[in-house]
C-alpha cells in the first residue's frame, strides 16, 4: 500500500483557488464565443507561444505524467527516447513541412484535410476511429485520477470523478477551444512550478547527479545488467538483451522515432488542433517548434523523479516505492509517493494541484478534439449538411456534454472491466500505426488517390493486427499480448515494447506500399487545381523573408534539432 | 478586447506565492520541514512563485499581445 496523504487547510485553499481560476477563465471567455469557428478553432486568433504551450500541455495527460515517471524507474534515462527521439524530430517535421498544408488548406480538422485531399470514406474512417479513441482516452484519464485520489486521500471515487468531469465540462462549454487552450497554458506553468521543487529535493536527497548515477549502477547490476544501464540512453541499445527496455537501436529509431512518433505528432488532431487555432500561418508553423523546447527538457521534470525513486528504494533509504500484490514495485506510484514523502503541507497542495491539472488538461484536450471532429466531420458531413453556423455552435456545446458523459461512462467501464480497455487500446494502436504513411504520401505525392489511401489504411491496420497475432513478447501469455493466430508464435520479442515498435513498422510499410500500388491501379479523380494547397509540389512555398533566420520555422527547427542531438550525446 | 492569459496566470501564481510565503513564515522552524530535508520549502518556493507571478502580470500589463479579438 502506498503512503496516504493527510491534507491541511492550506492545501485545500490552493486547490480551490485553482478551480476558481479555471472556471473564471471559462466565464471570461464566454462572451467572445459567438461562432462555431470561435468555439472549435478559437477563431484562429491564438498567438504562437500560447498555441505552443497548449500543444505540449494537451499531450501532458495522466498517462504521460504517471507513465513516464514509472518508465524512468523501470528503464532509467533511456525513457528519454520518448522525447529526444520519439517527439522532437516529428514536432520539427510537422511545423516545417506539414503545417503549410494543414493550415493553408483551411481545413478545420485533420479528418477534413483527408476529405479535401482524398475522399469522404477516408475522412469518415479517420473521424470515427479518432472520435471513439478520444472518448476512451479521456475516460481512462478520469478513471486514473479518481482512483488515485481515492487511494491517496481517501476521497470518494464517484465524487472525484463527477466533480473533475463537471469542471472540465463547464470551462469547455463556456469558452470552447480558447478556454481549453488558456487553461492548458495555466496548467503547463502549474505542472512545471509544482514539480520542480520535487526534483530539487529528490536530487538533494540522492546526493546530486553523481549520487544518482552511483545508486542506479546498483539498480542495474542487481537486475543483471551492466552498470550504467539506467544512466545511459544509447550505450546499451546495441542488442535487445543488454537494456531493460528489451529493444535494439533499429527498432527504437524506426518504430518509435519514425513510425509511432510521426504518426502521433503529425496526424493526431488532439495536438494539431492547437496549431490550427494559431492566428497566422507563421504562428501555426512555429507552434510545434515552440512546444519542442520545453518538451525536450521534460525528462528532467518527469523521468528523473522515477530514476531517483528507484535509486533510493534500492539503496534502502527511508524513501521506498510501494509494492504491488505480486511483490513487484508499483512504479505508477513514483510521483504520488514522492509528493507524500518530500512535501510538507502548503507546497503539498501545490504539487497535488499540479497533478490534478495534468489529468484535467489531458481530459480537456480529448474533449475539444472530440467535439470538433464529431460536429464537422460526422454531423455536418453526414447528418445535416445544410446546418447553419449557429446550429453548429449549439451542436458543439451539446457534443461537449455528450462527450463528457460518455467519458464518465468509459471511466466506469474501466473500473469494471480492465480487459476491455486493454483490448480497445490495442485496436486503436492498429488503426493509428499506418496513418503517417497516408499523410506522407498524401502531402508529398500528388498521384496518391482516394481509393489508394483508404484501402492502404485498411490493409495497414490489418497488417498491424496480423503481426500482433503472429508474435509474442517473451514470457507473456497468449491473448491480449499477441500470439493468438499461431502457436507457437512465429517470432518471440524480448519485450512488449519491442513488439509494439515492430507492429508499427510493419503497419507503416504495408500501408505505404499498398497505397502506392492501389493508387497506380486507380484513377486520380482530383485535378491539379483541386490539389493546390494540399500537396507539396502544387503549393507555393510560404515566404517569410522579413523575419530573422532564427524566427523562421526552418531556422527555429534546425536550432531545436541541434539541441535534441546535443542532449542525446550528453546522456549517451 | 480579448483576455490576456498572462494576467490570470500572474494573479493565480501571485496568490499561491502569498499563501506559501505567509504559511512558510508562520510555520518557520516547525517539524513539518523534516520532510523537505530541513528546507523551509514553503517560504523559499513561495518567493519564487511571487516573482513568477509578478513577471507574468508585468508582461500582461505592459506588453499587450493577447489574441487578436474580433
Amino acid at each position: 500500500m502506498p503512503q496516504g496523504i493527510e491534507l491541511g487547510g492550506i492545501d485545500y485553499v490552493i486547490l480551490i483557488v485553482y478551480f476558481l481560476f479555471v472556471l473564471g477563465i471559462g466565464l471570461a471567455l464566454r462572451r467572445q464565443t459567438k461562432t462555431s469557428e470561435d468555439f472549435f478553432l478559437s477563431g484562429r486568433s491564438i498567438p504562437a507561444w500560447i498555441a505552443g504551450l497548449a500543444f505540449l500541455s494537451a499531450n501532458l495527460g495522466a498517462q504521460e505524467m504517471i507513465g513516464m515517471a514509472a518508465s524512468g524507474a523501470k528503464y532509467g534515462i533511456a525513457t528519454s527516447h520518448f522525447y529526444w527521439v520519439g517527439a522532437i524530430p516529428a514536432m520539427v517535421f510537422v511545423g516545417v513541412f506539414m503545417m503549410p498544408f494543414y493550415y493553408g488548406s483551411r481545413a478545420r480538422s485533420v479528418p477534413e484535410y483527408l476529405k479535401l485531399r482524398f475522399d469522404e470514406k477516408t475522412r469518415t474512417f479517420n473521424a470515427v476511429s479518432f472520435a471513439t479513441m478520444t472518448v476512451f482516452s479521456s475516460g481512462i484519464s478520469m478513471y486514473a485520477l479518481a482512483k488515485l485520489l481515492e487511494l491517496l486521500l481517501g476521497w470518494d471515487f464517484h465524487a472525484s470523478l463527477w466533480v473533475s468531469a463537471l469542471i472540465v465540462l463547464a470551462y469547455i462549454y463556456l469558452g470552447g477551444l480558447t478556454s481549453a487552450i488558456y487553461n492548458e497554458v495555466l496548467q503547463f506553468f502549474l505542472i512545471v512550478l509544482g514539480f520542480a521543487p520535487l526534483v530539487y529535493l529528490g536530487l538533494r536527497d540522492v546526493g546530486g547527479w553523481d549520487g544518482l548515477v552511483a545508486k542506479l549502477d546498483v539498480v542495474a547490476t542487481s537486475n543483471g545488467y551492466a552498470p550504467g544501464a539506467w544512466s545511459h540512453s544509447w550505450a546499451n541499445m546495441g542488442s535487445a538483451s543488454a537494456n531493460p527496455m528489451g529493444v535494439e537501436w533499429f527498432g527504437m529509431a524506426m518504430g518509435l522515432g519514425f513510425v509511432l512518433s510521426f504518426g502521433y505528432w503529425c496526424t493526431d488532431f488532439l495536438v494539431v488542433q492547437r496549431a490550427m487555432a494559431a492566428h497566422s500561418m507563421a504562428a501555426a508553423r512555429r507552434t510545434p517548434l515552440i512546444a519542442a523546447v520545453p518538451k525536450m527538457l521534460f525528462p528532467f521534470l518527469i523521468i528523473v523523479p522515477g530514476m531517483i525513486a528507484i535509486g533510493l528504494t534500492h539503496a534502502g533509504s527511508d524513501f521506498a516505492l510501494p509494492k504491488m500484490a505480486d511483490g513487484s514495485w508499483d512504479y505508477t506510484m513514483v510521483i504520488p509517493q514522492m509528493l507524500a514523502h518530500y512535501f510538507p503541507p502548503g507546497i503539498l497542495g501545490l504539487g497535488l494541484t499540479a497533478l490534478m491539472a495534468s489529468f484535467m488538461s489531458g481530459m480537456a484536450g480529448n474533449v475539444t478534439a472530440f467535439n470538433t471532429v464529431w460536429t464537422y466531420d460526422i454531423y455536418q458531413s453526414h447528418i445535416r449538411k445544410d446546418a447553419t453556423d449557429a446550429h453548429l455552435l449549439w451542436v458543439g456545446r451539446m457534443t461537449t456534454i455528450f462527450g463528457i458523459l460518455a467519458s464518465v461512462g468509459t471511466a466506469y467501464l474501466a473500473a469494471q472491466f480492465n480487459n476491455i480497455m486493454d483490448f480497445l487500446q490495442l485496436v486503436f494502436a492498429f488503426v493509428n500505426a499506418p496513418l503517417f504513411a497516408t499523410f506522407l504520401l498524401g502531402m508529398f505525392w500528388r498521384r496518391a488517390t482516394g481509393h489508394g489511401a483508404f484501402f492502404g489504411l485498411v490493409l495497414g491496420t490489418v497488417a498491424a493486427a496480423l503481426h500482433h497475432g503472429l508474435t509474442l513478447p517473451a514470457a507473456a501469455p497468449v491473448g491480449i499480448k499477441g500470439g493468438w493466430l499461431m502457436a507457437p508464435p512465429l517470432h518471440a520479442y524480448s519485450s512488449e515494447m519491442a513488439q509494439n515498435f515492430w507492429t508499427a513498422i510493419w503497419a507503416f510499410c504495408v500501408c505505404f506500399v499498398a497505397t502506392i500500388a492501389i493508387s497506380y491501379l486507380t484513377r486520380q479523380k482530383k485535378t491539379d487545381a483541386d490539389l493546390a494547397g494540399l500537396v507539396y509540389s502544387l503549393t507555393a512555398r510560404p515566404r517569410e523573408e522579413q523575419l530573422a533566420w532564427w524566427k523562421t520555422p526552418e531556422g527555429l527547427g534546425a536550432l531545436v534539432l541541434v539541441l535534441a542531438i546535443a542532449l542525446n550525446v550528453v546522456f549517451w | 478586447m480579448g483576455l490576456d492569459i498572462r494576467t490570470p496566470i500572474g494573479l493565480m501564481f501571485g496568490i499561491f506565492g502569498m499563501l506559501l510565503t505567509g504559511y512558510g513564515l508562520a510555520t518557520s522552524g516547525s517539524a513539518i520541514y523534516e520532510r523537505s530535508l530541513g528546507h523551509n520549502i514553503n517560504l523559499e518556493w513561495g518567493i519564487v512563485l511571487l516573482l513568477f507571478g509578478g513577471v507574468m502580470l508585468w508582461l500582461g500589463r505592459f506588453r499587450r499581445a493577447g489574441p487578436r479579438a474580433s
